[in-house]
């Protein structure tokens, strides 16, 4: 085999690319993994992990460094210190904001498998058939039975940690043993499901977060600092999980430092023939050749690979014959809940920091009920004592004081929302060919906002969130709607759709693109719709399906 | 429990050794150098307004977290100009309402002077938060007071005296008895 050709290229070693480059390279390909970033080795390079809160200067607060540096990343997230790291610099990997639009990323080998929050999800027929149902965008070309092995596949191996409960608009899966609610989270789900009847549920979070050890990782140890990465492996990763199992076959190069400009592509054969890397170190090009070619780049980044390539046939790149590339970006809109204070519960406590809360799965929109929005969304939250934060009206300083703030406060519950944004053919994203990175590069302009039907759900999200917190006795429930910028959840969707028909839609049913049937988008990027579960599970089970028939139509040589 | 013997702990746990481990040790996260600090003359000043905020109990006091440098830090790095220029005024009208009440700076007074004292900043702060302008800088002693709680309760002294602190608590229990005076979890 010569130097630069592998059976197999992968670009992106987050969540999805990892997951391709396992399963390819257990099938027995020789696997090119590219990564733009630099290298981040298990254990050894989670810098900040391990930490007190005291070896941070700022313990934790945000710079004015970081505000200057990571400006959507502070207006979302607030106090950064910690695992900084491990994202991206604004300024040095610049984008056009059309319209208020936060990118949020993070360019190393993991990507955001290291900083993701973990809860994971399965789709459901409720999802599947929405936009055929609603006459939204186009169909998804697959059903949740097409997906439901892979799944288990995946569940079984990442470690999802998660309760059964026969929700049929949130299928259970191949769980570990779930995490448990806490005393108040226990009464408040109680009383939930007594009021509507059965209707709505509060569960435990299902989290890639491993309660029980799997092969060369330990259990989850109860810190809540996954987002510094851990080093028992705590939590599903790249790192922790899929790089190592592809690292074992023997048949994986992992590539760092390599940002893919293009995907080449031969027009006689329709086919891609491969990738050209440009050298983040170097600024040297490489050209690397294989007969199958995974977009892992997450979403956007996948999409602006393809709005480069093959140019010279499509001058809005390959996959653009639809019309449709770039198009149909979603993200999920939140920053909207309520929370209040609990009273009652001051001679109980609890033990270790979940990495974890509670999730109401979407009840709105369902059997018939219809809302002056369509789709609906879920909640998560949790409830907990306050700390040292807390004002104390009767006390102002002393010693007095001191004393009272070591001691925990009341309990609060709080709830946020997560929703469903609708694929709009007019929420885009594209070239900007006048603005360049430091590498010449032009970068993408985001032109997306939301409409009628997420803000009128922003209502519900916000009202419904106080009414289940009184309806189980929640005190003082204050609302808030936080102001929510796109992008903002870290779940960028779709720009490169899946669907039935050429025309209308970027890949097929396996995720293949239309125009290059050797090269498969399984990031974000295919997402028809939203959902408004989070959406990581479902790209690994996407990818492992992929996978599977990318290697058997090799076997039968049509690819 | 250090950074790299934790790091070691992990391997010994997952049966391997951990390449470099030894160069893992973390960085203390002291202030490095108090002196280069921007109003570091008044160190000793800004950790008597802590420890009279937070004074030494059956546990230790702000002072022992080194609170001081801590506050001028968080102000250097954290904070805007106009916040700022507010915080290295406020130091001076400390100074000057103890002048005014007790005809003596603030580090001349005896500890319950300094309560009495700031117990009245308090309240003024209080009252000048509710009613300020959105875009109008913070009173210096709410800033004083918040760096206090913030500094006090995550540094190693706070968090491991006054608090509860659990580096690798290895599971979770939703509901433990609690009684009046058990610690708060760091």
């Amino acid at each position: 085999m010569a130097e630069n050709v592998y059976d197999a290229i992968v670009v992106g070693s987050g969540i999805s690319g990892g997951w391709a480059a396992k399963e390819l390279t257990e099938k027995g390909l020789k696997t090119l993994l590219l990564e733009r970033g630099r290298n981040v080795e298990h254990v050894k390079d989670y810098t900040d992990a391990g930490k007190a809160p005291w070896e941070f200067p700022h313990r934790g607060r945000t710079t004015h460094q970081m505000r200057e540096e990571y400006p959507g990343l502070v207006w979302h997230y607030g106090n950064v210190e910690q695992g900084i790291d491990f994202w991206v610099k604004e300024k040095e990997s610049p984008y056009v904001k059309v319209a208020p639009f936060d990118w949020i990323r993070g360019y190393h080998v993991g990507g955001r498998s290291l900083t993701w929050g973990r809860q994971s999800y399965r789709l459901s027929d409720l999802d599947f058939e929405a936009n055929a149902k609603d006459g939204i965008a186009v169909d998804w070309p697959i059903r949740y039975k097409d997906l439901a092995p892979w799944y288990d596949h995946v569940e079984r191996f990442i470690g999802v940690s998660g309760s059964v409960e026969g929700i049929p608009q949130l299928p259970d899966g191949q769980f570990l043993p779930p995490m448990e609610m806490n005393c108040v989270e226990k009464d408040v789900a109680a009383s939930i499901r007594k009021h509507y009847g059965g209707k709505r549920h509060m569960i435990i979070g299902r989290t890639a977060n491993i309660t029980k050890p799997l092969p060369g990782r330990a259990g989850c140890q109860y810190q809540n600092s996954c987002k510094l990465g851990c080093f028992y492996g705590g939590y599903f990763s790249t790192q922790s999980s899929t790089l190592p199992a592809a690292v074992k076959t023997g048949n994986l190069t992992l590539r760092p430092w390599s940002i893919v400009t293009q995907v080449l592509y031969d027009k006689d054969s329709k086919r891609a023939t491969g990738v050209e890397v440009l050298d983040a170190e170097t600024n040297k090009t490489y050209v690397y050749k294989a007969k199958i070619i995974f977009l892992n780049a997450s979403t956007l980044n996948t999409a602006w690979i393809l709005m480069n390539s093959a140019t010279d046939i499509w001058p809005d790149g390959l996959g653009s014959s639809s019309g449709e590339l770039g198009h149909n970006i979603m993200d999920h809109h939140f920053r909207c809940g309520a929370s209040g204070n609990v009273e009652g519960y001051e001679d109980k406590y609890y033990y270790g920091r979940r990495p974890n809360g509670i999730y109401i799965p979407r009840y709105r929109n369902l059997n018939g009920e219809k809302r002056n929005y369509i789709r609906g969304f879920g909640y998560q939250g949790g409830a907990g004592r306050s700390g040292w934060g807390r004002h104390i009206a009767e006390l102002r300083l002393g010693g007095a004081f001191k004393d009272a703030l070591t001691e925990p406060g009341g309990w609060t519950m709080g709830i946020s929302a997560w929703g469903e944004i609708l694929p709009y053919h007019e929420n885009r994203v594209y070239l900007d060919k006048d603005t360049k990175d430091k590498w010449g590069l032009p970068v993408l302009a985001m032109d997306a906002t939301l409409r009628e039907n997420e803000k009128n759900m922003r209502i519900d999200m916000m009202e419904d969130a106080k009414e289940m917190l009184e309806v189980a006795g929640v005190k003082n429930v204050s609302t808030y709607d936080g102001n929510y910028v796109f992008g903002g959840s870290i779940h960028e969707m779709g720009t490169a759709r899946m669907g039935r028909d050429p025309r209308t839609s970027v890949l097929n049913e396996y995720n293949q693109v239309w125009d290059a049937m050797n090269v498969f988008v399984t990031d974000g990027a295919c997402m028809t719709s939203s959902a408004c579960q989070n959406p990581s599970l479902t790209y690994m089970a996407l990818t492992a399906r992929a996978v599977d028939h990318a290697v058997s139509e090799l076997k039968k040589q049509n690819l | 429990m250090d950074r790299r013997e934790a790091i070691q702990q992990i391997a010994i746990l997952l049966g391997g050794t951990v390449v470099g481990a030894e160069l893992l040790a973390s960085c203390t996260s002291t202030v490095k150098d108090a002196t280069t600090l921007v109003g570091s003359e008044y160190i000793p000043m800004l950790n008597e307004i802590g420890d009279t905020i937070l004074p030494p109990t059956d546990t230790p006091g702000a002072k022992a977290a080194d609170i001081g440098s801590f506050m001028l830090l968080m102000i250097q790095d954290c904070y805007n100009p106009a916040n700022q220029e507010a915080f290295y005024e406020g130091i001076r009208k400390v100074d000057e309402a103890s002048n005014l009440k007790y005809n003596k700076g603030f580090m001349e007074l005896e500890a319950t002077q300094r309560e009495e004292l700031l117990i009245e900043l308090d309240k003024e702060q209080e009252e000048y938060m509710r009613k300020k302008k959105r875009d109008e800088p913070a009173h210096y002693f709410r800033m004083m007071k918040e760096l206090t709680l913030l500094g006090y309760f995550t540094s190693e002294v706070g968090a491991t005296k006054a608090l509860r602190y659990v580096p690798i608590p290895g599971r979770y229990e939703g509901e433990i008895p609690y009684k009046k005076g058990d610690r708060a979890w760091a």
